[in-house]
């Protein structure tokens, strides 16, 4: 794998969790395509191959919906999250589409309780360039620990 | 109760009726004992499972009755089996996976065995070895089986009970109810789109009152207000059973937007507008006959949820008195077109851990949880549409929370 795509990828996984992270949220959308996938779903949904999802956002137009929802119209107390993420493994590139997965936590932390582990498991990507800029075609995360705290508001 | 006043820790209901719920019910640890015993072990029936979930001989699903562990299993004759996830032998709670298929269950601890009506069949050593050891001459096999619980089947719908005297399952649901309940689960074969599992910071009777509270959804949801889903000026219906235990709330949406139902209302955004309108392409379905959403509670274990195109089975199990287990089985039905599969996908959004609409629920549950800790003596007011219990055509009255506390403080004794 050439070297420039190799660290434009990872380019891309650092933008994306300092967007996500320092709550740019309205920017969030610009990491994806006009027509993508944008999924937060189970393991146990995954790995047995059902189509449910917590959330399956299927266009760009939905990502910005959501991000009015987590801003204006979804009622939750307020958190933060700080994303760790694992160096990409390209797993190949086809049709100037690549893909690449990478392992996550994500720690969410609350006012007046300590930072804990929020989210954990592995983004699953396909990454399409877009006007000479890498965007998800789709990004889906697979989270390990089926029992959600709650609620999960923010991207993953 | 404006005025301060010096917290005590007194428990008492103070007022006589179920318009005032004391906050220390949805605290106290001896309270939450006194629940598992006479609710999720008394003459209910709770949920547990789906038959789409376990086609086969053999397959199984562990699920749960309160804090007890159950496994449900298909056996050789095609009969359902409730039976308990704990060895007659020490206790061990054995089985740990969600789900599988099994000709038989084995306890690791000791091998100790057991066919899929949880008969005990093997017990290694039995009579000792080389002469030496063995239980004694009277232990009879048949006597230290699992538990067995009582399983009622009802179109595809798995209920099981710990008591002795469970009634009939229809008995128990009453006409109005099962009427609703068939509504759903008219016998037509069920598909399992997938699970969402949450743990809610709330005690578990929190949930029943948020979906039997039919005043919340047209102030707190954005999304039903404004799009017509659910607010104050839908067509309404609002009922329960003969002991109140049980409720549907039925709700028919309007067109949405500014009208009397909105004004006023922080919630409702007039310049809200969707960037992808497919959240919302709702078909309708003859089944509905009507009604566009019924959220029924059926107390104590689960909710089963109509709203537009989707439809899911909401298990409730208690995790202490301030935690609970909110496990959604999102369905759809074998006959379902590509499309409408679609569709019930993409309103799923809408609910679960992540929803549009459900993570207001989950999080305001944990508000209302906070809140109570903080004087146990206060209570929670619970008077709109009066302090009556009965059926109602408003979705501005508390009426359905007041049966379920009528019905829980006869069965509490408190």
């Amino acid at each position: 794998m050439d070297a420039t795509i190799r660290f434009a990828v990872q380019d891309l996984y650092t933008d994306y969790v300092r967007c996500v992270d320092d709550t740019r949220y309205e920017e969030w959308p610009d990491f994806f395509t006009d027509e993508c996938m944008y999924r937060i779903v189970s393991r146990e949904n995954f790995d047995a191959g059902m189509q449910m999802s917590a959330l399956a956002l299927e266009s760009k137009a939905m990502l910005k919906d959501r991000v009015y929802g987590m801003n204006e119209t979804i009622y939750h107390a307020p958190y933060l999250q700080r994303h760790v993420v694992g160096i990409p493994k390209i797993l190949g590139a086809e049709n100037g589409a690549i893909r690449a997965q990478a392992n996550y936590v994500v720690l969410r932390t609350k006012l007046d309780a300590f930072s804990e582990v929020f989210n954990t498991g592995r983004y699953i990507d396909t990454i399409a360039t877009e006007n000479g800029r890498m965007k998800f075609k789709e990004r889906i995360c697979v989270f390990d620990g089926e029992l959600v705290p709650n609620s999960i508001v923010y991207p993953i | 109760m404006s005025e301060t006043r010096p917290i005590s820790f007194l428990r008492r209901w103070r007022e006589p009726g179920s318009s005032r719920m004391p906050f220390w019910l949805y605290t106290d640890e001896e309270i939450y004992r006194r629940e598992q015993e006479r609710i999720f072990n008394g003459p209910h029936w709770s949920y547990v499972a789906l038959t789409a979930e376990i086609p086969g001989t053999g397959d199984y699903k562990r699920s749960w009755i309160g804090e007890r562990s159950v496994i449900v299993v298909r056996d050789e004759d095609g009969s359902i089996n409730v039976v308990e996830n704990r060895c007659a032998h020490r206790g061990a709670q054995f089985c740990q996976t969600h789900s599988g298929n099994r000709k038989d269950f084995v306890c690791p601890y000791h091998q100790w065995s057991y066919d899929l009506k949880g008969n005990l069949q093997g017990v290694p050593f039995l009579r000792g070895i080389k002469g030496k050891g063995g239980m004694p001459p009277d232990f009879k096999r048949e006597n230290h089986g699992l538990t067995k619980l009582h399983v009622a089947v009802h179109n595809g719908v798995i209920f099981a009970s710990f008591h002795p005297e469970v009634p009939d399952f229809e008995e128990f649901l009453g006409p109005t109810m099962l009427k609703y309940f068939e509504r759903v689960f008219n016998g037509r074969e069920l598909k399992v789109l997938g699970y969402n599992r949450q743990r809610v910071p709330g005690n578990w009777k929190l949930i029943h009152e948020n979906l039997k509270d039919c005043y919340h959804p047209g102030l707190l949801h954005t999304w039903f207000v404004n799009y017509g889903l659910w607010r104050a000026d839908n067509e309404s219906a609002n009922v329960m059973d003969a002991e109140h235990r049980h409720s549907a709330m039925v709700t028919k949406r309007n067109q949405g937007g500014k009208g009397e139902a909105t004004s006023g209302i922080g919630s409702y955004r007039e310049n809200m507008e969707l960037n992808d309108g497919r959240f919302l392409d709702v078909e309708e379905e003859a089944w509905w006959d009507g009604p566009t959403a019924v959220i029924q509670s059926i107390f104590p274990s689960v909710i089963m949820q109509q709203q537009i195109n989707s439809v899911a089975v909401r298990q409730v199990i208690p995790r202490g008195p301030r935690n609970f287990d909110y496990i959604w089985t999102h369905l759809g039905f074998a006959d379902d077109s590509a499309e409408m599969n679609q569709r019930r996908l993409r309103q799923a959004n809408l609910f679960g851990p992540a929803g549009f609409v459900s993570v207001d629920d989950s999080e305001i549950i944990g508000l209302v949880e906070e809140g109570m800790t903080q004087n146990l003596e206060a209570e929670s007011l619970c008077e709109l549409g009066g302090r009556e219990i009965a059926d109602t055509d408003t979705h501005i009255s508390e009426t359905l929370i007041r049966g379920m506390y009528e019905y829980y403080r006869k069965v509490m004794e408190i």
